[in-house]
């Protein structure tokens, strides 16, 4: 019992990473019809940057508000790269869905190669607060406290993200340009700027992502971007293109399948069966849990 | 039947560029810059090998996305199960070269034909999101080291013993140049007939307008499992002589890097071309084998931090060409030299929004002539 109730609260803080990363991914391409390559990337920049910060602002107060305040910038990076992408890069290529694919692989390669050029290919660690590496009994399993704060701060964001999409003006319209984009700016709107919000709100919830690796896993390499990256993907995939929930609820099965069967059956298996999830998902359902259509 | 220059000269070129190929191993010309050794030393012959290994696979991917717009994300796969299986054939089951060789073919055509029938059933993006699954599948596969097949991170040395002798000794390295460049022209000739071939317009047309061709009453999804069975036959190849010029297989070869590596290739040349693929999958290979040694330098050691850092990292370099080149260069370096709209990528639009014309506004634009 105590081992089924350790695997679960894990797998939902795997899954709670994978949806930081897929729900930006999701929006992106839900009204963009971006494939964000470059995804990983933002989240390998928020990470390091917050390593890097955290190392800059060392010896004020405690480890933990200079972790917090370092992860707070490092965030702010993370969209700011974004964001700059999307403006510089990816808007000249407006409509040319290929081209911004192949611009944002071409980043992917190069942000990665820049991050290991920089700080080296080796592993760092995070200076976190002694309390996230600490132990709670919960029904009898002792569970590593990060995994409630990974938890924790991917509901805050799906809550978040919804109250953003569904009661502000900007998310009207990032839900109505998903639905029908030329209708939006036949209606006089320039979609463009929800752009790049869109694009710098998926970046902090990638570095967001970034920085939560860092403490569910003891460290961040330049590789971890793009390991993430695949299984956000499937997750896409499985929750529906463009649909927030459906991410949410792709991303908890896919951090417990992952978990269960990395376990109950051998390691490296829950890799393999999350696969084949996804070719029985695609079989069944090509479009994905919940259509292809937006919903918020 | 008049024979026009132009085509006369689309003959004779590959023949002549394939024996000026083949003879440069006789040749102990020292070429300053662009390599360490004269020609027909063995490391620069090994570096060449690996160019024409790469880009004979660089142009078994441009068949499945130049010329039929399937934008797959997994080609590293294919490539891998050659590099892997002849490998584990010959070292750990120690089979005879024919009967591995033969193992390797099988399995390079039965694996492609049960993941493309599973993943062909999506189009667009969902298809090279499920492709890069796949591929991630087989890198984990690789990385857990079933029964030590695979060696896991470490890779698999190849045990020459079961190798005729031509193909072992430094001394011998012509003979699997000569091999890469046998395996070049092949994939060469294989990919003009296939897309001239009746099945090969299909592809094209499917590229340019999938719809169209459903109602002209041909199934699309029969033509797109062809060439992807077909391009990862090819591939697989490939990784046989790939495994034989660097006598050993390493995860790097399953890695995502190496799919997107291929698209980079395949993008700077010019995609659906006759030589776009093979041009960048030499010039890519050629790069990331010597911009190391450029790094290693000391011009580029004596430059500052803040220049030497970016310089010194060829995956950064390419990246960021790779990005020029798409902004600016749409057509790939052979589009340079060609003219006109509706080249290279520009032709590609529209293939990868499944049922693009549900978004209304990402409907296939209009393509004139």
């Amino acid at each position: 019992m105590s081992t089924l109730v350790l695997l679960t609260i894990t797998g939902l803080g795997l899954g709670a990473m994978y949806f930081l990363i897929a729900s930006g991914l999701s929006l992106i391409y839900g009204l963009m019809g971006v494939l964000n390559f470059a995804h990983g990337a933002f989240l390998t920049v928020g990470a390091y940057a917050t390593w890097w910060l955290q190392g800059v602002l060392d010896g004020i107060e405690s480890t933990a508000v200079s972790f917090v305040l370092a992860a707070a910038l490092g965030l702010l990076v993370g969209a700011a790269v974004a964001a700059l992408v999307e403006l510089v890069l990816i808007r000249p290529l407006y409509q040319r869905h290929i081209e911004q694919v192949l611009v944002t692989v071409g980043l992917a390669l190069a942000i990665t190669a820049l991050v290991q050029g920089i700080w080296g290919a080796d592993a760092r660690v995070y200076a976190v607060p002694d309390w996230t590496i600490d132990t709670t009994e919960v029904l009898g399993a002792a569970i590593p406290n990060d995994r409630f704060v990974e938890i924790a701060t991917a509901a805050v964001v799906l809550i978040g993200l919804q109250l953003f999409l569904r009661r502000t003006r900007y998310g009207l319209i990032v839900r109505a340009g998903v639905e029908n984009r030329a209708m939006v700016t036949a209606l006089g709107i320039d979609v463009r700027r929800a752009f790049t919000l869109v694009f710098a709100i998926g970046g902090l919830a990638a570095a967001l992502a970034g920085v939560l690796s860092g403490i569910y896993f003891g460290s961040i390499d330049p590789e971890r971007g793009t390991s993430l990256l695949i299984f956000a993907f499937i997750v896409v995939v499985i929750g529906g293109l463009g649909s927030i929930g459906g991410s949410a609820v792709a991303a908890v099965v896919v951090g417990l399948l992952q978990q269960y069967a990395n376990y109950y059956a051998s390691s490296g298996l829950g890799d393999l069966s999350v696969v084949l999830l996804l070719a029985v998902v695609l079989l069944l359902r090509p479009a994905g849990l919940s259509g292809s259509t937006a919903t918020a | 039947m008049t024979v026009t220059p132009r085509a006369l000269l689309g003959a004779l070129l590959p023949l002549v560029l394939g024996l000026l190929l083949a003879a440069v191993p006789l040749l102990s010309l020292d070429v300053p810059w662009l390599f360490n050794g004269p020609l027909d030393s063995p490391g620069t012959l090994q570096v060449l090998a690996a160019c024409l290994v790469l880009g004979g696979v660089a142009m078994s991917y441009d068949l499945l996305f130049g010329y039929t717009g399937l934008l797959s994300f997994g080609h590293a796969l294919p490539f891998a199960l050659g590099v892997y299986v002849s490998a584990i054939a010959l070292t750990r089951w120690e089979w005879g070269m024919w009967a591995a060789l033969g193992l390797t073919l099988a399995v390079g055509l039965v694996v492609p034909l049960g993941l493309g029938a599973v993943g062909l059933r999506v189009g667009g993006i969902a298809f090279a999101m499920v492709t890069l699954a796949f591929a991630q599948a087989g890198a984990v596969l690789v990385q857990k080291n079933p029964r030590a097949l695979t060696g896991g991170d470490e890779g698999l040395g190849l045990s020459f013993e079961r190798l005729p002798d031509f193909f072992v000794g430094v001394l011998n390295t012509k003979n699997l140049y000569w091999l890469a460049l046998a395996y070049a022209a092949f994939v060469f000739v294989v990919v003009r007939w296939a897309v001239g071939s009746s099945p090969g317009h299909v592809w094209q047309a499917i590229r340019e307008n999938e719809q169209r061709v459903e109602v002209l009453g041909l199934h699309p999804y029969r033509f797109k499992l062809m060439v992807f069975v077909l391009s990862s036959f090819l591939a697989t190849a490939g990784g046989v002589v790939y495994l034989l010029v660097f006598g050993g297989a390493t995860p790097a070869v399953i890695s995502p890097n190496f799919t997107l590596a291929l698209l980079v290739m395949v993008v700077i040349g010019g995609t659906g071309t006759r030589f776009g693929a093979l041009l960048g999958g030499v010039l890519y290979t050629y790069l990331d084998q010597r911009l190391p040694s450029l790094a290693g330098s000391s011009e580029v050691q004596g430059l500052p931090g803040i220049l030497r850092t970016p310089l010194s990292e060829p995956l950064f370099l390419l990246g960021t060409l790779f990005i020029l080149l798409v902004l600016f260069v749409p057509g790939g370096l052979t589009g340079l030299a060609a003219r006109g709209p509706g080249r290279g990528l520009r032709r590609l639009e529209g293939s990868l929004r499944p049922g693009g014309t549900s978004g209304g506004v990402t409907a296939q634009p209009e393509e004139v002539g």
